[in-house]
């Protein structure tokens, strides 16, 4: 043992660090790295994509890496990434991965940038050459929300989400304010699975929904997979989340809340080429978008809706796009009875209210 | 036991997990040479397996075994991946071999993780204010006493009650995880940890270091200590061999008038304990606070090889070594070769199975036995 660990150190300690490939020097290097399986038709899925759509730049390099846990594996895969790939630019996208692996290798790596899917960097207090950016994607379930108000015959509709957090919570009570916009009868039966990949709950928290009358499924879990065949099987409806899952239920699919990493992916890109670093202050920390900059996205409507659904939706995207759109407005009332927001008042998407949200609204059934 | 003259580390690791209990006898080179030969004749044959996979997937097999060694174990950067990852699992290990040798068969090694990460964290924060070796101390035994303590209900459990302890260590991995998803919900959340709930965090200059200016922190000098103690204990001490006495028979251990529920429980709780300081590793040197991270499957890991190392304490950091560097090499499979993510996961299944195959295999060929014995 003391000889094989004294060899290694002493005849290979070096040689690593000049291993790294050569990158030329008007590429940009990326590297993206993904919690689950690149096919999940859910959230790794929609980061993959971005990254395919990134690397038909010419000029642009990028490696990726799937099924990286939240462990010591992530930042071991970022110090390869920079050290055997040479890459400049990470894209760590998993929402445990910044705190501590990210947060630990920028400190080491000062020359590398990261840029972190999720949004929680604080100025002052984490490396310079942390980023960060997020997607407003309850506008496009908002969107969703209004299509299945439309579409349901029942007016009971289903959300199978991971977790009782503020980003899920978000998105369950756009989609319940989308659809209550069209139809006021429709109620939002939720079940939380407690952790974001649960096949087999899921599948079977869709089952129970189903069986309960609802005619409508949407989710917030890693990937949509089981939710979608399953309501596929059963002959309702189902509304997407992340990527789009249209060829797991050609006949059910209605429309869904897609992420658009391509284009964040390749405003990045562009800005690393012209030179501009997050140190420098030329690259804003925190990035924001939704449907009106590109970063989220409807999937295309199915066969299954109809010209008024149509109608609405569009309309709303419309005014999302001319920004004069507002979900969270009140009067709104929790569905405990107790006032978020009195008539007038309203939360605008960059409201950090929003990000700290603790309640259902009125005609979601569940509790957090 | 001392390892064979040969430092290559992919046959000692093997050769030294199969040889198990070194005879005292005067050297017979072909019994030695079987406790070679047949590991390592194991591995090879996973990694023509992997290789018929590799030209399926329309791979140069030398090339992306070359590649595989070359992260695992090709330089120091690369050597130092693979000792990060295989401390957590030489800690897990101990948590099956133990009580292995009182003939249990405990898979409770993540559960007991979990909840010595649990216990470890709310004993830092108790004394935070204290100075750095004490919060570790205070730590160190808050995350060996909670793991230890969930273990021992294992053993209570089976020699009170006579419950299946396999079963009953696995339904309480379960439970531990849903015990921790409840207190960084509620009691030992920090409100500030909005979308990731978790516990409040260690102050950083708390934190266990790394070891100088490398990447491997101070988890793999506990590790490698308590493989050490373990191997001590269990095969030159006379606790190990009463516990050795009731795994070969418990009604003659009886007979011979051991206490076998008292030690027993003490085995388990001795189990317990190494999966809790793994726990207590995670948060005191890598995560800085309790959280789902903490469920990463190094429990799993750890019973798989505590298997293969045949539950001695010796072996397990070498097979903990081999199975952290086959780990440490799956991003490069997936960067430079565009492997499946599961590539990695396959290879390592090829290997330890062959690997627990040839078990079968000792005392089969007639050419390693002794001439004339």
């Amino acid at each position: 043992m003391k000889r094989t660990f004294q060899s290694l150190v002493t005849g290979l300690a070096f040689t690593a660090v000049s291993a790294s490939q050569a990158v030329a020097a008007d590429q940009v290097a990326m590297g993206f790295i993904y919690v689950g399986p690149k096919d999940d038709y859910g959230y790794n899925q929609a980061h993959s994509e971005g990254c395919a759509g990134v690397q038909k730049l010419p000029w642009v390099k990028a490696v990726e890496e799937a099924s990286v846990p939240e462990t010591t594996a992530v930042q071991e895969t970022m110090r390869n990434m920079i050290n055997q790939d040479g890459v400049q630019v990470l894209f760590p996208t998993s929402f445990g991965y910044f705190d501590p692996h990210i947060l630990k290798v920028a400190k080491q790596y000062p020359n590398v940038q990261f840029f972190h899917c999720g949004g929680l960097y604080t100025e002052g207090k984490h490396p310079a050459n942390v980023g960060s950016y997020f997607g407003y994607i309850d506008e496009a379930v908002y969107i969703s929300g209004i299509v299945a108000g439309h579409t349901t015959k029942t007016s009971k509709l289903g959300f199978i989400a991971a977790k009782p957090i503020p980003q899920v919570l978000r998105n369950i009570n756009a989609f319940a304010l989308g659809a209550r916009s069209v139809n006021p009868k429709a109620t939002v039966q939720v079940i939380f699975t407690g952790d974001w990949s649960m096949p087999v709950k899921e599948a079977e928290a869709a089952t129970s929904l189903i069986n309960q009358g609802v005619d409508v499924l949407t989710c917030h879990v890693d990937s949509p997979k089981v939710i979608l065949e399953t309501a596929e099987r059963r002959g309702i409806y189902v509304c997407g989340y992340h990527a789009n899952g249209s060829k797991l239920a050609p006949k059910g699919y209605l429309t869904g809340a897609e992420w658009n990493w391509t284009k964040v992916y390749t405003d990045y890109a562009q800005m690393v080429k012209d030179g501009k670093t997050l140190a420098k202050g030329t690259i804003p920390h925190l990035i924001r978008g939704g449907i009106k900059e590109g970063f989220v996205k409807c999937s295309d409507y199915g066969p299954a809706v109809g010209g008024d659904a149509k109608k609405d939706a569009e309309a709303a995207k419309a005014k999302f796009m001319d920004g004069s759109m507002v979900i969270f407005k009140g009067p709104l009332k929790d569905n405990t009875g107790k006032e978020i927001l009195p008539a007038g008042k309203e939360y605008k998407q960059q409201d950090i209210e929003l990000e700290k949200m603790g309640w259902l609204v009125e005609g979601v059934i569940g509790s957090t | 036991m001392s390892p064979p003259p040969d430092s290559n580390t992919v046959a000692v690791a093997a050769a030294i997990a199969s040889q198990g209990a070194a005879a005292r006898a005067p050297f017979r080179w072909r019994p030695a040479a079987e406790a070679i030969v047949i590991p390592v004749g194991a591995v090879m044959a996973g990694c023509v397996l992997f290789g018929f996979f590799c030209l399926f997937q329309e791979k140069n097999p030398i090339a992306v075994f070359a590649a595989i060694y070359k992260a695992a174990f090709g330089s120091w950067y690369s050597f130092q991946n693979t000792l990060v990852r295989a401390a957590p699992l030489m800690l897990t290990a101990l948590c099956t071999a133990l009580p292995a040798r009182l003939g249990l068969v405990v898979i409770g090694n993540e559960g007991a993780l979990v909840v010595g990460g649990l216990a470890a964290t709310a004993a830092g924060l108790a004394v935070q204010a204290a100075p750095m070796p004490v919060v570790i101390g205070v730590m160190l035994a808050g995350g060996m006493i909670g793991g230890g303590l969930w273990i021992t209900i294992v053993g209570l459990l089976y020699y009170k009650r006579g419950v299946n302890e396999t079963i009953s260590s696995l339904l309480m991995n379960y439970i531990a995880i849903a015990l921790m998803n409840h207190l960084v919900n509620g009691l030992m959340r920090d409100p500030s940890s909005l979308n990731k709930p978790s516990s409040y965090p260690i102050p950083d200059d708390k934190m266990l270091p790394t070891i100088g200016n490398t990447n491997v922190h101070y988890g793999l000098f506990f590790g490698i200590i308590a493989c050490l103690i373990a191997w001590v204990l269990m095969e030159h001490t006379t606790f190990g061999f009463k516990v050795r006495m009731i795994g070969g028979n418990i009604r003659a251990a009886r007979m011979a008038g051991l206490a076998v529920t008292r030690l027993g429980l003490i085995t388990c709780f001795l189990a317990g304990a190494a999966a809790g300081i793994a726990g207590m590793v995670e948060v005191a040197a890598v995560h800085g606070r309790a959280n789902e991270s903490l469920a990463a499957g190094y429990g799993y890991a750890g019973i798989l090889v505590a298997f293969v190392a045949r539950h001695r304490g010796l072996p397990i950091i070498l097979v903990a070594t081999f199975l952290g560097g086959i780990l440490a090499s799956g991003g490069i499979l997936q960067r430079e070769f565009k492997l499946p993510d599961a590539t990695i996961l396959l290879f390592q299944g090829m290997v330890f199975v062959a690997i627990l195959y040839s078990d079968s295999l000792y005392g089969r060929f007639k050419f390693f036995k002794e001439q004339g014995a």
